[in-house]
């Protein structure tokens, strides 16, 4: 359980911000997953750690909350992932028409993952790196005013043509 | 803010709107299911509509929460007059203007229900749809801008929480709670100004307030429109009841899947601190009171108060045995007064006309008004507000203008997975909470669904089993075992593979499960099969006759 | 100290106000069936064993958890109730996968006991055979899912008496599972501290200790009784 989380990750930043805001209380626990999985699209486990450090929480009862409620999921949607933003400036950057080049270039719509489950496609709500839209974090690698066809083409080199 | 400075503030309002050059105001209802409907483009086309015409002095556009009849969006309202006009797109918009504000004419042909009945309404108060409703707790709802605090001191001035705090005391606002034998609109019933009388009673430095917004019945949309709609009614309910039982803190839980119902609580919140109706000494008083929004992740059982308190201290939502209730010892241990979205909604009317004005209204048990959220086979699905004792009759045929496609009425489901069905037999029964649970059924939370002959009762009630099986929290045998082996034979039942013995086992598993679960979840999932087997059992002998033709040589009865 | 007046099975008792039913019948010597409580621990009234019928209230309510008051007329041996022990012991056999032959426990088990006492000859509802696994990731013990019961003393006897927090549940329904950490095999934890309290808090065969085999497991909850007694010492 030794991963740690990037501190140079706009999300951590937002995170650890939303944790400090809810004064480290234990009991605001689902309003930080909520956050948590907004930024990151599902809940990698080390940011359960990561959560767990934070509030002084046995991972155990962390673990229990987040299997409890149908929101929060634990599964990363693919082996590569594609998260876009469509936080509100995200969203005015063009992130609309990447999400539609993703759609006619591999046939996945946001929150789907490919049959041979190489690629998934996510939204999240916002990264938090706004003065960077639009985002597109591709496998954890924050990918900065980027357009359809950069992000096509690291796809690409990523997994080979589809 | 003080007490005269607020005063001074409403009357200023108030005036602000009186003397506006607006004459006319057109209302565009963005509640969640007409903005799905596209309201929200109809609302931009309709103000480059005024713009261009140079009608921005004259014509005021409020986006509205809910108005109603919810299927027939996106509604757009033109007051004074209070035409409604129906399904409307971004080309229709200029007719509309140009016909209803310029000529003074309204267009018939565009108006709510116009392609139902002979002639459609131009006063749209005058249609049964809304005749035969009476608006307390949904008044205002689709007349003022959610968002705007000012719209809401306009309309109901926080007057209520006035009158509370500077001319009655704790205890008179409990009387007045009482004497209005207002019960709780969550599904339970419960009478209102006792819980509140008890919570009164206990000592104890913190007490807290809650309100569930975990609306989680499929079918039920009323709280939802109420938060969307009217979220300020709901907070003054809330710091009235503060008032009352002596808490200084609350707590709004709504459902994620609300996230506008959270926006727009969450900025009413931010609005009323702003002006010191919210927070310490509020207007002056000596009375403090803060509210914080507490938001659901997808668990129906978190609508039972013990288990939503558990959400609330960062937990699963897995419930409590009571006693001892949350009155005594609920969040955190303390002296907890929880109650329902639409509750609250009701509390700023009784305190403005007096409890004594309210308990006149609806039946000898039950009083005051209940909002239903019509949905189902129905010609006009959306949201109601009728006196308790309005029959289901007038409900499904005067309001909501009879079955969708010409069918014959089957049953209407109330109550939601905790709930019965009530056949064609009981149409006339007088809604209110006894009458239901002498048919089989409860009151529920308002979601109402309407079913016609081609309705299958056994699974609709497998339906609703499958969903108790899946919300089920687990901590206790009878429900989270009890309610997967019903499925599991419910399915069978549906599949033509059952036996009488089948039958009997769940006839016996479902009264087992009904009286030895935990909680309500359990203690109600077997409402739906018990009401169905009461009023279809000849549903579920047919299929048992089925599986008996082919099985000749199965024994008839069980041993144990 | 002053006593209230309470009826149980027609015979009239003096107890302490504030206890529960269950410690009242405990110190009258009524029979009371349960599993989920072990003294010591915080009651959670889950298995739903020690219903009674309380005059006046029109629910069953489970004795572990709700405390007399002056004047209650109780019934703990009702048709009903007995009937209702007895489908609530079927379905625990039912729900998970319980092969007494081949478990440590055999013989010596909260579970077989409960059987017998309810007078269960044969379970008349479809076996689930739910998929569960069997954690051996421990140096020194082992969680078997397919005979824990969900009784979740385990749970409360690591949190509550040792303090490490290993245990919890995941999911919901008949989904739930007892977990470690983050569902991670239990020789992987880093909150455990192989106090072994949770073996003994456990009524059947699924926490057992690696040198025991079929029908030599022996258990002493009474153990962690006696821990939560002694913790008071340390107020004195």
């Amino acid at each position: 359980m030794n991963n740690e989380l990037p501190a140079t990750d706009p999300r951590v930043k937002l995170l650890a911000a939303k944790i400090k805001k809810e004064n480290f209380k234990p009991d605001a626990l689902i309003e930080i997953l909520h956050s948590a999985q907004n930024s990151y699209g599902y809940l990698p486990m080390n940011v359960l750690g990561y959560i767990a450090k934070a509030l002084h929480l046995p991972p155990s009862r962390i673990y229990s909350t987040v299997t409890f409620y149908h929101f929060f999921s634990l599964k990363s949607k693919g082996e590569h992932t594609c998260l876009v933003c469509t936080g509100t400036a995200c969203y005015v950057k063009g992130a609309q028409a990447i999400l539609n080049e993703l759609e006619k270039k591999t046939g996945l719509k946001a929150g789907q993952v490919s049959a041979d489950n190489k690629l998934g496609v996510q939204v999240a709500r916002c990264i938090g790196a706004c003065g960077l839209a639009p985002v597109v974090v591709l496998d954890d690698e924050v990918q900065a005013k980027v357009t359809a066809d950069e992000i096509i083409n690291k796809i690409i080199d990523k997994i080979g043509t589809k | 803010m003080n007490r005269q400075e607020f005063k001074d503030l409403v009357i200023a309002e108030r005036e602000k709107t009186k003397n506006s050059t607006c004459k006319h105001k057109i209302c565009i209802c963005c509640g969640a299911g007409c903005i799905s409907s596209g309201s929200e483009a109809v609302m931009k086309k309709l103000q480059e509509e005024i713009i261009e015409r140079g009608l921005q002095s004259e014509v005021e556009i409020i986006p509205t929460g809910c108005m109603g009849p919810c299927n027939q969006g996106p509604l757009m309202k033109y007051l004074p007059k209070n035409s409604i006009y129906q399904k409307v797109d971004c080309s229709n918009i200029s007719q509309i203007v140009q016909s209803q504000v310029i000529e003074k004419k309204p267009i018939e042909h565009l108006l709510l229900f116009a392609d139902s009945r002979e002639r459609p309404f131009s006063n749209a108060d005058e249609d049964p749809f809304f005749s035969k409703q009476l608006k307390i707790v949904l008044k205002n709802c689709g007349q003022l801008n959610p968002e705007r605090i000012e719209d809401y001191l306009v309309h109901e001035g926080y007057r209520a929480l006035d009158k509370a705090l500077f001319e009655m005391s704790p205890e008179d606002v409990i009387a007045e709670i009482k004497q209005s034998r207002m019960r709780g609109r969550g599904g339970a019933g419960y009478p209102t100004g006792l819980k509140w009388e008890t919570v009164y009673k206990y000592v104890n430095d913190q007490k807290y307030v809650i309100c569930n917004g975990d609306e989680g019945d499929p079918g039920a949309f009323m709280d939802r429109s109420v938060l969307e709609g009217n979220p300020h009614r709901v907070l003054e309910g809330m710091a009235i009841g503060g008032y009352a039982v002596g808490a200084s803190k609350g707590y709004a839980y709504i459902r994620g899947e609300y996230p506008l119902a959270i926006k727009r609580f969450e900025a009413a919140i931010r609005q009323a601190k702003k002006m010191g109706l919210l927070g310490p000494n509020i207007l002056g008083s000596n009375f403090s009171f803060d509210v914080e929004v507490r938001i659901g992740a997808g668990a129906f059982v978190c609508g039972e108060e013990t288990a939503l308190i558990a959400s609330i201290e960062g937990k699963r939502g897995t419930p409590r045995p009571r006693p001892p209730f949350p009155a005594e010892s609920g969040l955190w241990g303390k002296p907890t007064l929880i109650n329902n979205v639409e509750t609250f909604a009701g509390i700023a009317p009784i305190i403005n006309n007096g409890g004594e004005w309210y308990s006149e209204i609806g039946t000898p048990k039950s009083a005051g008004t209940k909002v239903f959220a019509l949905a189902g086979k129905i010609n006009y699905s959306g949201l109601i507000e009728v006196p308790m004792g309005t029959s289901l009759r007038e409900i499904v045929f005067d309001i909501g203008g009879g079955i969708q496609g010409g069918g014959e009425f089957k049953a209407a489901q109330t109550g939601g997975p905790s709930g019965g069905c009530i056949p064609a037999e009981h149409l006339d029964v007088k809604m209110d909470y006894e009458a239901l649970v002498n048919l089989g059924s409860i009151m529920g939370s308002g979601g109402l669904i309407v079913m016609d002959q081609s309705s299958d009762m056994v699974d609709v009630a497998r339906f609703f089993m499958e969903f108790c099986m899946d919300e089920s929290c687990g901590k206790c045998v009878p429900c989270r075992v009890g309610t997967k082996m019903m499925h599991d034979l419910l399915q069978k039942i549906c599949d033509n593979n059952a036996s009488r013995i089948d039958l009997e086992r769940l006839e016996e598993l479902a009264v087992y499960v009904k009286e030895a679960s935990l909680c309500g979840l359990g203690g109600s999932a077997p409402n739906p099969l018990l009401s169905t087997l009461r009023h279809f059992r000849n549903e579920y002998e047919t299929r048992i006759g089925k599986y008996e033709e082919k099985h000749i040589d199965v024994p008839q009865t069980s041993e144990v | 100290m002053n006593t209230i007046d309470i009826k149980i099975n027609d015979r009239s008792l003096k107890v302490l106000p504030g206890i529960t039913i269950l410690q009242a019948c405990r110190e009258n010597e009524i029979d009371i069936l349960t599993m989920c409580h072990l003294k010591g621990l915080t009651d959670v009234g889950a298995c739903r064993l020690c219903l009674v019928e309380i005059v006046g209230i029109n629910k069953l309510l489970s004795a572990c958890t709700t405390r007399v008051a002056s004047n209650m007329v109780i019934r703990t041996d009702t048709e009903k109730i007995k009937r209702y022990q007895r489908i609530t012991t079927e379905l625990f056999f039912a729900e998970r996968n319980h092969v007494c032959s081949v478990c440590v426990a055999n013989g010596n088990c909260e579970l077989q006991e409960l059987g017998y006492k309810v007078g269960m000859d044969h379970i008349r509802y479809p076996f689930l055979f739910p998929e569960c696994k069997v954690d051996t990731s421990h140096q020194y013990f082992v969680m078997d899912h397919n005979r824990c019961i969900m009784c979740t003393r385990c749970v409360r006897a690591c949190s509550e008496v040792e303090g490490a927090f290993n245990w919890d549940v995941k999911n919901r329904g008949f989904q739930v599972r007892v977990i470690s950490d983050f569902d991670t095999p239990w020789g992987e934890s880093i909150t455990c501290t192989s106090c072994g309290k949770c073996l003994q808090a456990c009524p059947t065969g699924a926490l057992w200790s690696k040198d025991v085999v079929q029908g030599q497991l022996e258990k002493h909850p009474e153990m962690i009784t006696e821990l939560v007694e002694k913790r008071k010492l340390l107020l004195t």
